[in-house]
């Protein structure tokens, strides 16, 4: 268990350098000129690209410019944006309300999928079964660019039972439209997962052996059936929490929450290139220890994995 | 190892993670709807130090932390606000600014005439990148103050620092006067002071002389109506309060709460739910549904932003002026103004803005006048390109009424003609000035100051700062600087106007659309008023009793 643990946090480091190398080079090739891009269409006068060109080193070759940023990053140093803002301040603002919102979304998504997931993975073919997938298949089909500003219309201004923007400190409540909005991306998929893996389950071997045992059926399906169908869900959920990380730009959009999203897409769009890397470099990080969760699980769901 | 122990770590480390984070609680701070504040709906800010904020939304937060110079009256002649008077020596060269006594800061620094000195020199100095720094090139000195060119030309780092530290144009006289010495007479010049750019800082916002104390800009202190309640929250608000026994004009409101929106939709919904008061700009996703929601409190206001396409000059194609004239003449503008944008523009007819001085509607004559067979005609006459492109940059919401106008081209006159977007203005200034052939480039430009000379100047001289396409006109050049040097404003108007008739003789552009502020507020305000700068009025809004 010990050595698994140094071996994985090992690769840890590696992908996360890999990680923002990649971003910072990718970021670096899309970089033309990001004085411009800050400026929009004002005309900019030579010493003011002077003073910003020398303050970021914009002139200086790719590798210069990501060995100022290494630098600056081991010592735990995100650098500043083109605005003057201290990256690590930024992310101290962002990094909360988007961790809320999407810890809200997976957990009610997960609730939601789990147990209609089971009810319908029992009663395979029944009306709740065909209901939920309905249901499902609709907010599949609906594309987030949609969902988030019919459910603002419809929740948050026509029937006021939300406000419609949640903000930098949002309450609880004033997040739970977004999340719920959020977690629906995701939900139809734990669901179909759940529902067939527990249809599975229940027909395998060990279950008819406790039931032959005279387990009550809430033992049965409680314990057995779930413990085992959980596995492959859990793999989904680890994967989707980095996934809702990143990819609640349109969501926070919608709902003007200031967070990494929106950090993400200010910095493309600035052509920020410190900004972004800052941000995905956290991201990085979440998405692996997040998986390294999850492979912890499974070993608690299943006493037959085990890590040397 | 047993099967049991990563269960528990697993699960350990997950607690930790949700109670770290998923439980923090909610600090909301909930100001909104108090008393007699205001929640006015803006973008975040780029910069809230005066001489470095050039964009709307830090000029508007501004406004409320800082009394300027000069207002503008119902004509947009300058009028003296924290200046008792600005007068100009017979030439127009050196102006004289008294201030009124007995102004403080918000900190409770008295107002003196070194707190103006120190702020521009600060502004107009090289090495501080100030983005405001250009509304001080006509002070003389300005050139003394820029970083030298560099000697090796291999980059900027070695460049010569600049000669001096000041302007010599400015110099005091007392505490409440202070003299500004143009390198050029400029009749317009009191105009040019009401900018943002020209707000006086305390001394408290220097840690030492040049260099603007760290956190400043975090928590600006003016000599405005208002002072900052905190800090400068970043990406969620800025809250202002009243400052008490402020000897300006007193607004009607206690404080106002600049909420910071990412999206003008998401801005428009908290409007429509009550949770902001004033959204100064509507966007066009929600224009069809804001006449039904707000009813009267949807209100329009005329401001300086203007849209045209530009002829590049290096495209031998364009340099028959009837080729031009054709095309302009094959735009129905105002079809454009009332199909795509709602109403929420007007068409443009004109090379200035209705909101300056000197204003003539229709100055364009019958080249702006829609007639596509008179324009099909002279352009087959003109043999005009056969295949048209229109560049436009993709991020701004062009792509609609650049496709329209296209189409129109493409109806009037039978050529092909496709609309290209760039994905940013960047690319498409970077192959302007590689000189490809990029066809007719959307363009806008917002004043700064309302004089006609800074449409005319920056847009359409030779040396323009906004001249990408190159258009150059001896005649013209020299007019505009004749207005710019007329010892009063009516003959500089005089100068100005007969410039404005060359634009319309050689088309050098194709006027299309005047910008206005499309703007509303909820019911828990009355007197709204946007002005052409698009900032609120931050002196008359009231709240409804």
């Amino acid at each position: 268990m010990f050595r698994y643990l140094v071996r994985r946090l090992l690769q840890m480091v590696v992908t996360f350098f890999g990680a923002t190398f990649i971003v910072y080079a990718l970021m670096f090739a899309n970089q033309d000129d990001p004085i411009r891009a800050l400026a929009g269409e004002r005309p900019i006068s030579q010493a003011e690209r002077q003073v910003l060109t020398e303050r970021y080193h914009l002139d200086a070759s790719f590798w210069h410019q990501y060995w100022y940023y290494l630098k600056g990053m081991l010592t735990g140093d995100f650098g500043t944006s083109l605005t003057g803002r201290r990256i690590s301040d930024m992310m101290a603002d962002a990094w909360p309300v988007t961790v809320r919102l999407a810890l809200m979304a997976i957990v009610i998504a997960a609730a939601v999928a789990i147990l209609a997931g089971v009810i319908s993975g029992i009663r395979r073919g029944g009306i709740f079964d065909n209901v939920t997938l309905v249901l499902t298949l609709i907010v599949l089909a609906l594309p987030i660019v949609v969902l988030a500003p019919l459910s603002q219309l419809i929740f948050g201004i026509k029937l006021d039972w939300f406000p419609p923007t949640a903000g930098l400190h949002p309450s609880a409540y004033a997040l739970l439209l977004p999340a719920l909005v959020l977690g629906s991306l995701v939900v139809a998929t734990e669901l179909r997962v759940t529902r067939s893996a527990v249809g599975e389950n229940l027909r395998a071997d060990y279950v008819r052996t406790a039931r032959a045992k005279g387990l009550t059926r809430q033992r049965v399906v409680g314990v057995h059936v779930l413990r085992n169908s959980l596995i492959p869900v859990i793999t989904l959920i680890g994967v989707d929490i980095g996934g809702l990380m990143s990819g609640a730009i349109v969501t926070e959009g919608v709902f003007n929450i200031p967070g990494v999203g929106f950090n993400l897409f200010r910095g493309i769009h600035t052509e920020d290139g410190p900004l972004v890397v800052g941000f995905v470099s956290v991201l990085v990080i979440v998405f692996l220890v997040v998986n390294l969760l999850v492979d912890l699980l499974y070993a608690a769901l299943d006493p037959r994995i085990r890590y040397e | 190892m047993s099967g049991k122990r990563p269960w528990k770590t697993a699960v350990g480390a997950t607690a930790v993670v949700l109670l770290a984070t998923g439980c923090s609680g909610s600090d909301s701070s909930n100001s909104s709807s108090t008393s007699n504040n205001v929640v006015i709906g803006i973008g975040e800010p780029q910069h809230l130090i005066p001489s470095n904020s050039t964009e709307s939304n830090g000029s508007d937060v501004l406004s409320s932390l800082f009394y300027p110079l000069v207002g503008f009256d119902a004509d947009k002649k300058p009028v003296p606000v924290a200046a008792k008077s600005i007068t100009a020596n017979p030439t127009s060269k050196v102006w004289t600014i008294k201030l009124k006594p007995g102004f403080t800061f918000s900190n409770g620094e008295p107002v003196t005439s070194d707190n103006y000195l120190n702020a521009w020199n600060y502004a107009a100095y090289g090495p501080n990148g100030q983005g405001g720094s250009y509304f001080f090139e006509r002070i003389s000195g300005y050139a003394d103050v820029q970083a030298g060119k560099d000697p090796d030309g291999d980059g900027p780092q070695k460049g010569a620092g600049p000669k001096a530290k000041e302007l010599s144009g400015l110099k005091k006289v007392d505490d409440t006067t202070f003299t500004v010495t143009l390198s050029a007479p400029f009749a317009g010049w009191a105009s040019v002071m009401g900018y943002t750019a020209f707000y006086p800082l305390p001394k408290a916002a220097f840690s030492a002389p040049g260099v603007i104390a760290p956190g400043f800009e975090d928590a600006v202190i003016g000599n405005g109506p208002f002072k900052i309640k905190g800090k400068w929250q970043h990406d969620s608000q800025i809250q202002v309060e009243k400052v008490a026994g402020f000897k300006g004009t007193v607004p009607k409101i206690d404080g106002i709460t600049w909420k910071i929106y990412q999206d003008q939709t998401s801005e428009y919904a908290d409007l429509i739910a009550g949770n902001v008061d004033v959204q100064t700009q509507i966007p066009i996703e929600s224009l069809a549904s804001a006449a039904g929601d707000l009813g009267n409190r949807f209100q329009k206001s005329p401001n300086s932003s203007f849209t045209f396409v530009g002829f590049p000059t290096f495209q031998k194609e364009f340099a028959n002026v009837d080729v031009r004239r054709a095309l302009s003449m094959a735009v129905d503008r105002k079809e454009m103004t009332d199909q795509i944008f709602l109403g929420s523009q007007t068409p443009a007819t004109s090379f200035v803005s209705p909101v300056v001085a000197g204003y003539r509607p229709n100055t364009c004559g019958a080249n702006c006048e829609y007639n596509p067979s008179a324009a099909k005609a002279l352009y087959d006459a003109a043999h005009g390109p056969r295949d048209l492109k229109i560049t436009y940059n993709a991020d701004g919401g062009h792509k609609a009424w650049v496709d329209a106008m296209c189409n129109q081209i493409r109806a009037s006159l039978g050529i092909k003609c496709t609309g290209v977007g760039e994905p940013k203005f960047a690319d498409l200034l970077t192959k302007v000035e590689k000189k490809q052939p990029v066809g007719l480039i959307r363009l806008a430009w917002t004043m700064d100051y309302p004089l006609m000379e800074n449409f005319l100047g920056p847009l359409y001289a030779t040396d323009g700062s906004s001249n990408y396409y190159g258009y150059s006109n001896p005649t013209f050049d020299s007019l505009v600087k004749q207005g710019s040097v007329a010892p009063s404003p009516a003959e500089a108007i005089t100068k100005w106007r007969a410039a404005e008739d060359i634009l319309a003789k050689d088309m050098p552009v194709i006027p299309l659309r005047f910008g206005q502020n499309v703007y509303g507020h909820s019911e828990r305000v009355k007197n709204v008023d946007v002005d052409l700068f698009s900032k609120v009025d931050i002196y008359k809004i009231e709240i409804v009793k």
